[in-house]
């Protein structure tokens, strides 16, 4: 491991054991962080994002399960820690999050400074006057005036709670803080500082992060990397300014378009049909296939593997240099998009022996 | 020009705060909300007009103004020229509740999960008293699913709305609200819960449907972005007052009131190399509470550009160009390049 390298990842699976079947949710993923650097994710619901996150803090709730792979954290191996260990060793030492939603984490019965000196009373052995000097100093870090120690969270704004949140995750002086979603509930103008706040955070601070979100124009702001993920795959990896300005592969390639520009005018958004595939049962091939404008033949039948193209790793058979492959390119089948399969395919066989059953049902109520 | 499809004229909504019993032994009087404080638009026939501002800005209370779910403070509101705040009784309210229609922002609970889509959608068609038997609402049914792209309609008559990803469940939304064939549709916030490859499809939906079905959208959104490709006239609310508008072109390319100028600058964009840097959002402070609107210029407080007279004096509205005005004392003089701000 590189002695820049803070994370890497390496063919991480993980999956839900549910009594549907297997949902893959995480499939493969491959990614480095780099010692202050800093990685976007982005994917539509369910593709698996939140799920990498709980993945890297050894989180995931039954039923899922961390599979195979691995996750080598400044030289520890977190898929081999026991709960404990985890708890003890790298939650909110070596790895921290901001979770989605972080408005409404707080109790609304306790001040905003008791739920905040929980994480440094449990790891450092330290008075509650240190704690208390100790959060301060963050919450003037965030900006914040550091009064709001003793308010409780209902008397904060969003804004205000939201950094309170991005305080608290910083505390015990993590290498990583993963931020889910951080701004998705706020207002433009918020929204614009507290990510100004985050970018100064991680040059003052050194640290890394990692940005979990589903609107691009967001990451453009923060990611040196972006990772960009669809049905459990990280379908393109690579430097954030290459993939914005050359997406690779055709996911990322619509999934820019489809962002509306305030600066000129257009007739017509680009979109793509149809909805992301159930992962207990995902299309053969790649798994993106029925949804993509330059699906081949051999989409259907092939899962792609990873290539290297100008320093960005893309998932997708349009870079293979096989010469089987290379040729199918050629012979470009036709995707006419089918909204009845794509449904079909959400709804799962399960639920739809549910909604048959349903139906027949109806039916004899009808006839009566 | 023609005569315009609704008007609004010094529409205004207070909400009283419901005091305890501690405050009204104090004979302060009652403390009041200004959640829309007197605004005036008008909507021209299929010309979309989208209102943007931040939460708590009276965005969605004017949406609610319009459906007559919220009774007005004061102002008067017409559609197609009728006086429709005079409207008192039942039958008059219901009629007009036919021409305008309204779609919320939560596909997820805006539709009753015990309810098939087919009863979903027979539901307006029996208050109404459209359809002479269930064969004939069926048809109608059919037709409006086929309008929002649900088809072929038979699969989705039967299903529930978890049988729905959330694309869909927002069309059939947009069905239910089109099935009366409305002119007029009020769309809170209709995409702001899809992901972005799912909104682009359904605003592109909601756009044919203007030629289609002769339907004008009011779309309410906190995101500026999307305002320039749906709509034709935007006005930009802060704390209860409409402080600019004008076609969507010319307010976008040319902000005039610094609060725009400022919510242009906080949007993000999807270019890392013109963004990595810190960007100066070029307002201080947050929203401020609308019980306790600032004297003079509301907006004065968290102004970069404000002097004494800001403080002072409520701007008027003064035009920059043709059909475009802001609500500022210095509008049009402000030297504003969203280039340079960025």
């Amino acid at each position: 491991m590189a002695d820049n390298t803070v994370l890497k990842v390496d063919e991480l699976c993980t999956h839900y054991l549910t009594s549907d079947g297997e949902v893959m949710a995480l499939d493969d993923a491959s990614f480095e962080l780099e010692r202050g650097g800093s990685i976007g994710i982005a994917g539509e619901s369910g593709c698996g994002k939140s799920t990498l996150a709980f993945s890297l803090l050894n989180q995931v709730q039954p039923p899922g399960e961390i599979m195979s792979g691995s996750i080598d954290l400044d030289g520890i191996e977190v898929t081999e820690l026991s709960e404990k260990e985890a708890r003890r060793k790298i939650r909110w030492k070596k790895i921290s999050m901001v979770f989605q939603g972080a408005m409404e984490i707080m109790t609304p019965v306790y001040t905003v400074g008791h739920q905040m000196k929980e994480p440094l009373k449990y790891h450092k052995d330290i008075t509650g006057e240190e704690a208390r000097k100790i959060c301060e100093e963050y919450l003037e870090l965030v900006n914040l005036e550091s009064g709001i120690f003793d308010r409780y969270p209902h008397e904060l704004s969003g804004g205000q709670k939201q950094r309170v949140v991005i305080a608290t995750a910083l505390l015990l002086e993590p290498d990583i803080v993963i931020l889910d979603e951080p701004t998705t509930a706020l207002d433009v103008v918020v929204e614009a500082r507290i990510m100004n706040d985050l970018k100064r955070l991680r040059r003052e601070l050194d640290i890394s992060m990692i940005f979990i979100t589903h609107d691009l124009s967001i990451l453009a702001e923060v990611s040196d990397d972006l990772s960009i993920m669809y049905a459990g795959w990280i379908v393109e990896f690579g430097s954030a300014n290459k993939i914005y300005k050359d997406p690779k592969h055709p996911y990322t390639e619509k999934l820019m378009a489809a962002i509306p520009d305030i600066r000129t005018d257009i007739d017509r958004l680009e979109y793509i049909p149809g909805v992301p595939p159930n992962l207990v049962n995902p299309p053969s091939g790649c798994r993106f296939h029925p949804r993509c404008h330059k699906a081949m033949e051999v989409c259907r039948e092939m899962e792609p593997k990873t290539y290297d193209v100008d320093g960005i790793r893309v998932k997708c058979h349009l870079y293979s240099e096989d010469e089987s492959i290379a040729e199918s390119r050629e012979a470009t089948y036709d995707t006419a998009y089918e909204d009845e399969a794509a449904a079909e395919a959400y709804e799962g066989e399960k639920g739809k022996e549910v909604s048959e059953g349903l139906e027949e049902v109806e039916e004899e109520l009808m006839e009566e | 020009m023609a005569e315009a499809l609704f008007k609004a004229r010094n529409l205004t909504k207070h909400f009283e705060i419901t005091q305890g019993l501690m405050q009204k032994l104090k004979f302060e009087g009652k403390k009041k909300v200004k959640a829309v404080d007197g605004i005036d638009f008008d909507i021209q026939w299929k010309r979309n007009f989208s209102v943007v501002g931040e939460s708590g800005c009276g965005k969605t209370t004017i949406g609610k103004l319009m459906m007559r779910l919220l009774e007005p403070t004061d102002g008067k509101m017409y559609m197609k020229g009728k006086d429709i705040t005079e409207l008192s009784s039942r039958s008059e309210l219901k009629a007009y509740r036919r021409q305008t229609q309204i779609i919320y922002q939560d596909p997820f609970s805006s539709l009753d999960p015990r309810h098939r889509v087919r009863t979903i959608l027979e539901e307006p068609l029996q208050i109404h008293g459209l359809g002479d038997s269930r064969e004939e609402r069926t048809d109608m049914i059919k037709e409006s699913l086929e309008e929002v792209r649900l088809t072929p309609p038979e699969k989705f008559l039967r299903r529930y709305p978890h049988m729905l990803s959330g694309g869909q469940k927002q069309r059939v939304s947009l069905a239910r609200a089109m099935i009366l064939n409305p002119d007029f549709i009020v769309a809170d916030e209709p995409v702001s819960m899809l992901d972005v490859s799912v909104r682009a499809e359904v605003l592109n939906l909601m756009k044919d449907l203007i030629d289609e079905e002769d339907v004008t959208y009011f779309y309410i959104t906190h995101d500026i972005s999307t305002t320039r490709f749906f709509t034709d006239y935007i006005g930009v609310m802060y704390l209860g007052d409409m402080v600019e508008k004008g076609k969507v072109g010319d307010v976008l390319d040319n902000p005039s009131h610094p609060y725009t100028q400022a919510l242009l600058v906080a949007v993000p964009e999807p270019d890392p190399e013109r963004v990595r840097g810190v960007k100066e959002v070029p307002i201080s402070g947050e929203i401020p509470s609308g019980t306790n609107i600032p004297s003079g210029c509301r907006f004065h407080p968290r102004c970069p550009h404000a002097e004494d007279i800001c403080s002072e004096k409520q701007p008027e509205s003064r035009e920059v160009e043709k059909e475009h005005t802001a609500k500022c004392h210095f509008a049009g003089e402000i030297d504003f390049d969203l280039e340079v701000a960025k």
